[in-house]
């Protein structure tokens, strides 16, 4: 499939990934991260069930400390 | 625009600033400073002295609640400037009817669970508002590195890569730099 992630598009060899999946292949570590599929906000107790299918849109905001 | 039209538009903009810090002392003062008509300010935390590098606090206020000092200084440079103050622990309960009638919301918060929080918060309780988020701008120089981007009504101000740490810390300069390009957001968005 072929995503948009983060505003660039990006090609996994699945036909669908949930978010955990995606989190974990593009080695994405930060604990915290602010989710949306198709402008729709992915809390954390969904990320082992969302599913992204090929043309969505998807971003993964990472939340830095300090202000 | 002219300034009094710039300021004629802003009067009647209410702005809502969670977190009176290096990001919410210094956006604060910028939108006073172009002629915001409210400000509504939450925070717990009081002034210390490890704040002054880059708080918009002074020496003399240390031991006071941060938006009480706050509204003392927005009120010495622009006493029309509104100013509606929170003295408690944002969270996600108390979100919804602190910041109801702002027509903006700054996130200025300093640990990352917690911009997690405000922005989830605010994405699901006011979906149309917009809020502005400051992420990333711990250290020194890298000027470029500095940026802002809009992802629908969610927008970043900052590198989104300096954490905050010992041998990082946040300094006025770059946090400066940070909570005025939030302020300057907020102006593009009120005034078009």
């Amino acid at each position: 499939m072929t995503i948009t992630l983060n505003n660039r598009s990006e090609s996994f060899d699945f036909e669908q990934l949930t978010i955990s999946e995606i989190l974990k292949i593009k080695k994405f570590t930060f604990k915290a991260l602010v989710i949306k599929i198709n402008r729709e906000l992915i809390r954390k107790n969904q990320y082992d069930t969302a599913v992204v299918k090929n043309g969505d849109n998807v971003d993964i905001i990472h939340l830095i400390s300090g202000g | 625009m002219t300034f009094e039209e710039i300021k004629n538009s802003l009067k009647y903009k209410t702005v809502g600033i969670a977190g009176a810090g290096g990001l919410g002392s210094n956006c604060a003062v910028a939108l006073a400073r172009s002629g915001i008509g409210k400000l509504i300010i939450a925070d717990f935390d009081v002034v210390s002295e490890s704040n002054l590098n880059r708080q918009y606090y002074f020496y003399d206020q240390i031991g006071q609640i941060k938006v009480n000092a706050l509204k003392d200084n927005i009120n010495r440079i622009n006493p029309e400037v509104q100013i509606s103050i929170h003295i408690l622990k944002v969270d996600e309960y108390n979100i919804p009817y602190i910041f109801s009638e702002c027509d903006i919301i700054i996130e200025a918060f300093d640990k990352a669970e917690e911009k997690k929080m405000l922005i989830e918060t605010v994405l699901t309780e006011f979906p149309d508002k917009p809020i502005i988020s400051g992420l990333g701008m711990a250290g020194f120089g890298d000027n470029n590195s500095l940026h802002s981007k809009q992802i629908e009504n969610l927008y970043i101000c900052g590198d989104e890569k300096s954490e905050i740490s010992d041998n990082n810390p946040p300094l006025a300069p770059r946090v400066g730099i940070v909570s005025n390009m939030q302020a300057n957001l907020v102006l593009e968005i009120l005034l078009n």
